[in-house]
C-alpha cells in the first residue's frame, strides 16, 4: 500500500507541463496579433494597389511565419501531455475536454495550415482577393483555435455544464453551451487574446523603432508603427477591461487564487489593492506560515474590493479565511471540506461496492451522499497539511503585479506613440524609440507572468476543487519524466537560439526591396525624416542597400 | 446557425443509440487515420532528400514541394489526437500515459519536423542546414515506423491495466496503469508490429516517390525515382504481406457486447472481413489501388500514379482500421488482463457529448473541400528549377 504521494514525480510533471506550455507561449500571441496586422496592411496593399504596403506585409509575414513554425513544433506536445503526463485528468474530465482539442483541430487548425500555405506560396497562384482572404482566414484560424484551448483552461478554473457519473467514474458533459459561453471561458478567451494582439504591436513597434533610430526603411517603418499602435492602443483598452472582467470571475470562483495575487492573509471589507510591494521573505509569526510580511507596500484603499465585486466595501476573503473559515461570511473551514471530500470518496467505493452485489437501495443511498459532497471530491485527497492548499503566494503576487502594472504602462505608451506619430515627431525623440524596443521584452515578461498567475494561482487544483493536481499525474516513474524534460529543455533550447537569430538576420536585413518603391525609399533616406504618404508606382528603380 | 437548428431540431444525431455513435465514432477516427497514413508521402519523401536529388538546388526542388503539404500532414495528426481524446478518452489515457516513450518518440520526431522546412536555407539558422535536412529525416523514418509500430498493438495487444475505481484509492488513483517497466517500447520486440512499422516506412516511401513526380518537372529526379521505387516498393510488399498474412491467421480479441466479456478467437480479424463484406471489399480495392498506382509508375512512368496508390493507401488503412474496432472486437486489447482491453464500448465518451462532436464533424467534409481548393490552387502545374529560382515569395 503506497502511503504518500510521488513528489518528485508529480513536481517534475508539472514542470514538463510549465516548460512546454511557456515555450509554446513565447510564439504564439506573437502570431496571433501579427496575423490581424499583416491582414490589415494586405487590406491596405490591395484597396490602395501601393507596392509600398505589399513590402510592409510581406515582411511581417516573413516575421509571422518563423514564429508560426516554432509555435507549431511547440504546440503538438501539449496537446499529448494530457494524455502521456496527466492519464488520470484526461479520464476524469476527458468526456469535457477532449470535444475543444478535437474542435480546435477540425476547426481552426485546418483553416490555419491549409490557408497559411496559400499566404506564403499563393502570392501568384491564386487572385489578389483570394489571397488576402486567405490572409485574414490565417489569422481568424490562430484566434479560432486560441478560442477553444481557453475554453478548455477555462473550464478546469470553473467547471460548468457536467455531472459526476459513478458507473463510469468521470464527469460527463450534459450542457456544451455552458462549457463554451462559460462567464469564465469569456474572460479567459478574451483577455488572452486582446493581450496577445497587445504583445505584437509592441513587436511591430518595438523593430519599427530600431529601423528608425538606424535611419533605415522610413517610410515602412512609420507606417508599419502607425497601424501597430492603433492596433495596439485598441487592444490594450480591451485587455485592461478584459482583464478587469477575469479579476473578478476569479475574485467570484477561485477565491484562494484571488488573495494569493495580494498576499491577502485576513479578509476584510474595504480591502486595499496593492500597487507595489516587496514580500518578506522571513516570517513574522511561525504559526502563520501564509502571513506574509511587506518590506514596502503602496496601497489604493478600498481597491481590491471594488475590482473584486465592484463595491468599495464589500468583503474580500483572506487565504486564513478560506482555510479556517470564517462564519460571518458563510465559509466553510477547509476541514470541513475535507471531510466533505472524504465522504464523496467513500460513497464512490460503497456505491461500486454495492453495485457488485447488486444492492440498489444501497447504490441509492451513496448516490445521494456522493451528489451532496461532490463539490468537494478533490478535497477528499488531501490530509490536514495545509500547506498543500495553497498556491505559492509571493509567485503569485509578483506575477500577477508584475503583468498589472505593465499592461497599464502599454496603454499609456500607446497614447504617447500616437500622438508622436500624429504630431509627426517620433523619428526624431531617440528616447522613446528606445523606449519601444525595451518594451519587447517586458511584453513576452507580461505575458508569460500572466500565464504563471493563472496556472500557479490555481495550485493545488487541476479542476477547481473536485482534482488536485496529484491526482491528476499518470503513473509513470520520474526519472522518465525527468528525461523528457530535460529532452525538452534541450531541444527547445537549440529551436530557440536558432529562431531568434534568424529573427534577428531578417530584421536586420529588412524588408525585401520591391523595384517600385527603392527609388523612394533612397529619396526618403537622403530627406531624413521627410516622407510623402502616397508613393508614386515607379518601376525599375534601383536596388537599395 | 446550420449547427444551432440542428441541435434545436433533436434528429441529426440525438435519436441514434449510444452504440451507433461509438460506431460512428470510430468510422471518423479510422478516416482520420487513413488520412494520416496517406498524407505521410510527406515523411516518406523527407527520407529520399538525398537520394533523389543530387545536387543543391534538386534538393531544394524535393524540399519545397514536400514542404506546401507539411502542415497537412502534422494537422492530420493532432486532430487525429484531439478526435480520439474526445471520442475515447480511456485510450489517451491508457496508451498515452502507459506507453510513454514510443508517443514521446514520435512526438520529438514531429516536433523537430515542424520547424525545419521553415528554418532549413534562412541565413543564419545557426545549426546549417544540413542539421534541418537530418531533422527532416529523422521525422520521416522515426515518425512513419514508429506510428505503424503503435498502430500494430491494436491487434497485437499490450501490457496495462485498468480500473476505474482506482480512483478511491487516496494516494494510488491512477486508473490506468502499464504494467511493463519499458512503457511502450516492448512493442518492437514482437515481429507482427516491427512489420507493420517498416511497411508503414517503406509505403510512405512509395507514396513520397510518387507525390514528388506528381508535382516536380524534373528528368534527373524522375529517373532515379523510378529506379528507387523498385528498392522500396519491394521491401514494402513483403512486409505488408508478412504483417496481413499473419492477422489474417492470428488469433483475436472478441467480446461480448452484452456482458462485455472479452475472449481470445481464432482467426478473428480474418472473421471480421468475411462478416462485413463491404469492408473486405475496402481492402482488396485499397491493396489492388496501391499496386496499380506502383506498376503504372514503374512501366508506364505514369506521374498520376500517386492518387491511385494515394487513394488506395488511404482505403487499406481505413479497412484494417475498422476491423480492429468494429464487429466486436476489442480495438485495444490488454495482453497482461484481457479483461481489461478497450472496446469502443467501453472507453468512449458519454452518448451528449458524442452527440456535440458528431455536429462537428459534419465540418469535415467543408475542410476535405478546402484543403482540396488549396491543393489545387498551388499544384496547377508542376513546379521546375527555373520557377523555384524565379520565385520572389517564399521558399525553403
Amino acid at each position: 500500500m503506497i502511503e504518500s504521494f510521488d513528489y518528485s514525480l508529480i513536481d517534475w510533471s508539472r514542470g514538463q507541463f510549465a516548460l512546454t506550455a511557456m515555450y509554446h507561449w513565447v510564439f504564439v500571441p506573437l502570431t496571433l496579433g501579427l496575423g490581424f496586422m499583416v491582414a490589415i496592411m494586405e487590406s491596405i496593399y490591395v484597396k490602395s494597389g501601393n507596392p509600398e504596403w505589399k513590402r510592409i506585409t510581406k515582411f511581417w509575414m516573413t516575421i509571422f511565419g518563423i514564429n508560426f513554425a516554432i509555435g507549431i513544433a511547440t504546440g503538438i506536445i501539449l496537446e499529448f501531455e494530457f494524455g502521456t503526463n496527466w492519464s488520470n485528468y484526461s479520464w476524469f474530465v476527458g468526456d469535457i475536454f477532449g470535444a475543444p482539442l478535437a474542435i480546435e483541430g477540425i476547426m481552426a487548425f485546418f483553416l490555419e495550415s491549409t490557408f497559411i500555405a496559400i499566404m506564403f506560396f499563393g502570392w501568384d497562384k491564386t487572385s489578389k482577393r483570394m489571397h488576402l482572404f486567405s490572409t485574414w482566414l490565417v489569422a481568424f484560424g490562430a484566434s479560432l483555435s486560441a478560442l477553444w484551448i481557453l475554453v478548455a483552461n477555462a473550464w478546469m478554473q470553473l467547471p460548468v455544464g457536467m455531472k459526476f457519473n459513478p458507473e463510469t467514474a468521470r464527469n460527463e458533459m450534459n450542457n456544451f453551451w455552458d462549457v463554451l459561453f462559460s462567464p469564465m471561458a469569456i474572460s479567459k478567451f478574451t483577455h488572452t487574446i486582446s493581450s496577445s494582439y497587445l504583445l505584437a504591436a509592441l513587436v511591430v513597434i518595438g523593430i519599427s523603432a530600431w529601423f528608425l533610430i538606424k535611419k533605415r526603411h522610413i517610410v515602412f517603418a512609420k507606417r508599419s508603427m502607425v497601424v501597430a499602435a492603433v492596433f495596439g492602443l485598441v487592444t490594450s483598452i480591451f485587455t485592461i477591461a478584459t482583464g478587469d472582467y477575469s479579476a473578478k470571475m476569479i475574485a467570484m470562483h477561485q477565491p484562494m487564487k484571488f488573495a494569493s495575487f495580494e498576499g491577502l492573509y485576513e479578509g476584510k471589507n474595504g480591502a486595499p489593492l496593492i500597487a507595489i510591494g516587496v514580500i518578506s521573505p522571513k516570517l513574522s509569526d511561525p504559526e502563520k506560515e501564509y502571513k506574509k510580511d511587506f518590506i514596502f507596500k503602496i496601497e489604493f484603499p478600498k481597491f481590491l474590493s471594488f475590482l473584486a465585486f465592484d463595491d468599495f466595501n464589500a468583503f474580500v476573503p483572506g487565504i486564513k479565511d478560506l482555510l479556517e473559515g470564517n462564519k460571518e461570511q458563510n465559509i466553510p473551514p477547509y476541514t470541513e471540506k475535507i471531510a466533505r471530500g472524504k465522504l464523496a470518496i467513500e460513497a464512490l467505493a460503497q456505491y461500486k461496492l454495492a453495485k457488485e452485489e447488486g444492492n440498489m437501495a444501497v447504490m441509492a443511498e451513496n448516490k445521494a451522499i456522493l451528489d451532496q459532497n461532490f463539490q468537494y471530491f478533490g478535497y477528499g485527497y488531501f490530509t490536514g497539511n495545509t500547506s498543500h492548499l495553497i498556491p505559492n503566494i509571493p509567485i503569485t503576487f509578483y506575477s500577477f503585479h508584475i503583468m498589472v502594472a505593465l499592461g497599464f504602462w502599454f496603454a499609456l505608451f500607446f497614447c504617447i506613440i500616437l500622438y508622436l506619430i500624429y504630431k509627426n515627431k517620433i523619428t526624431g525623440l531617440k528616447f522613446w524609440l528606445i523606449l519601444a524596443i525595451v518594451n519587447i521584452p517586458l511584453a513576452y515578461l507580461a505575458s508569460q507572468a500572466g500565464w504563471i498567475t493563472a496556472e500557479m494561482g490555481r495550485q493545488p487544483w487541476v479542476i477547481q476543487d473536485l482534482m488536485p493536481t496529484m491526482v491528476a499525474v499518470s503513473k509513470l516513474d520520474a526519472n522518465a519524466v525527468i528525461t523528457t524534460f530535460i529532452l525538452f529543455a534541450l531541444i527547445f533550447t537549440s529551436l530557440l537560439i536558432a529562431e531568434l537569430s534568424i529573427m534577428f538576420k531578417t530584421i536586420k536585413s529588412g524588408p525585401k526591396q520591391l523595384t517600385a518603391e527603392s527609388l523612394n525609399d533612397a529619396e526618403v533616406r537622403l530627406n531624413g525624416a521627410t516622407h510623402k504618404d502616397d508613393l508614386p508606382n515607379i518601376n525599375g528603380g534601383p536596388e537599395h542597400v | 446557425m446550420i449547427y444551432l437548428t440542428l441541435m434545436e431540431d433533436q434528429s441529426m444525431f440525438e435519436n441514434l443509440s449510444l452504440l451507433d455513435l461509438q460506431q460512428y465514432w470510430w468510422v471518423i477516427i479510422s478516416i482520420l487515420a487513413s488520412a494520416l497514413v496517406f498524407l505521410m508521402f510527406v515523411q516518406g519523401g523527407q527520407t529520399l532528400i538525398y537520394t533523389l536529388g543530387k545536387t543543391n538546388d534538386e534538393r531544394d526542388l524535393i524540399v519545397n514541394t514536400l514542404g506546401h503539404q507539411w502542415e497537412t500532414t502534422f494537422t492530420t495528426l493532432v486532430t487525429f489526437g484531439g478526435a480520439f481524446f474526445a471520442s475515447f478518452p480511456l485510450f489517451y489515457s491508457t496508451s498515452f500515459g502507459g506507453a510513454y516513450w514510443v508517443w514521446m518518440a514520435i512526438l520529438i520526431a514531429f516536433v523537430i519536423q515542424a520547424v525545419s522546412y521553415e528554418y532549413r536555407s534562412k541565413p543564419s539558422n545557426v545549426w546549417g542546414k544540413r542539421t534541418f535536412e537530418t531533422m527532416l529525416f529523422i521525422n520521416g523514418a522515426f515518425g512513419t515506423f514508429l506510428i505503424g509500430t503503435a498502430v500494430a498493438t491494436f491487434f497485437s495487444g499490450s501490457m496495462f491495466s485498468v480500473d476505474k475505481s482506482n480512483l478511491i484509492h487516496l494516494y494510488d488513483a491512477a486508473i490506468s496503469r502499464w504494467e511493463t517497466p519499458f512503457h511502450g517500447l516492448e512493442a518492437v520486440l514482437n515481429w507482427h508490429n516491427v512489420a507493420l512499422g517498416l511497411a508503414v516506412f517503406f509505403l510512405a516511401r512509395v507514396l513520397g516517390i510518387l507525390y514528388i513526380c506528381n508535382s516536380v518537372k524534373n528528368t534527373p529526379i524522375f529517373k532515379r525515382a523510378i529506379k528507387q521505387m523498385w528498392f522500396n516498393a519491394m521491401p514494402f510488399l513483403v512486409f505488408f504481406l508478412a504483417f496481413v498474412t499473419g492477422l489474417l491467421f492470428k488469433d483475436g480479441f472478441a467480446y461480448n457486447p452484452a456482458t462485455g466479456v472479452v475472449s481470445m478467437e481464432s482467426c478473428k480479424y480474418l472473421h471480421n472481413l468475411r462478416e462485413m463484406p463491404v469492408v473486405a471489399g475496402i481492402f482488396l480495392i485499397g491493396v489492388l489501388l496501391v499496386l496499380t498506382g506502383i506498376i503504372k509508375f514503374i512501366f508506364m512512368h505514369n506521374r498520376k500514379a500517386f492518387w491511385f496508390s494515394g487513394a488506395g493507401t488511404f482505403l487499406t488503412v481505413l479497412s484494417l482500421f475498422l476491423i480492429a474496432g468494429l464487429n466486436n472486437t476489442a480495438y485495444y486489447p490488454s495482453t497482461f488482463n484481457i479483461q481489461h482491453s478497450l472496446t469502443i464500448q467501453n472507453s468512449s465518451s458519454s452518448h451528449y457529448t458524442l452527440v456535440a462532436m458528431s455536429y462537428v464533424s459534419l465540418f469535415i467534409p467543408v475542410v476535405i473541400g478546402y484543403i482540396y481548393w488549396a491543393w489545387h490552387s498551388l499544384h496547377k502545374k508542376q513546379i521546375t528549377l527555373t520557377d523555384l529560382e524565379n520565385d520572389t515569395n517564399h521558399v525553403y
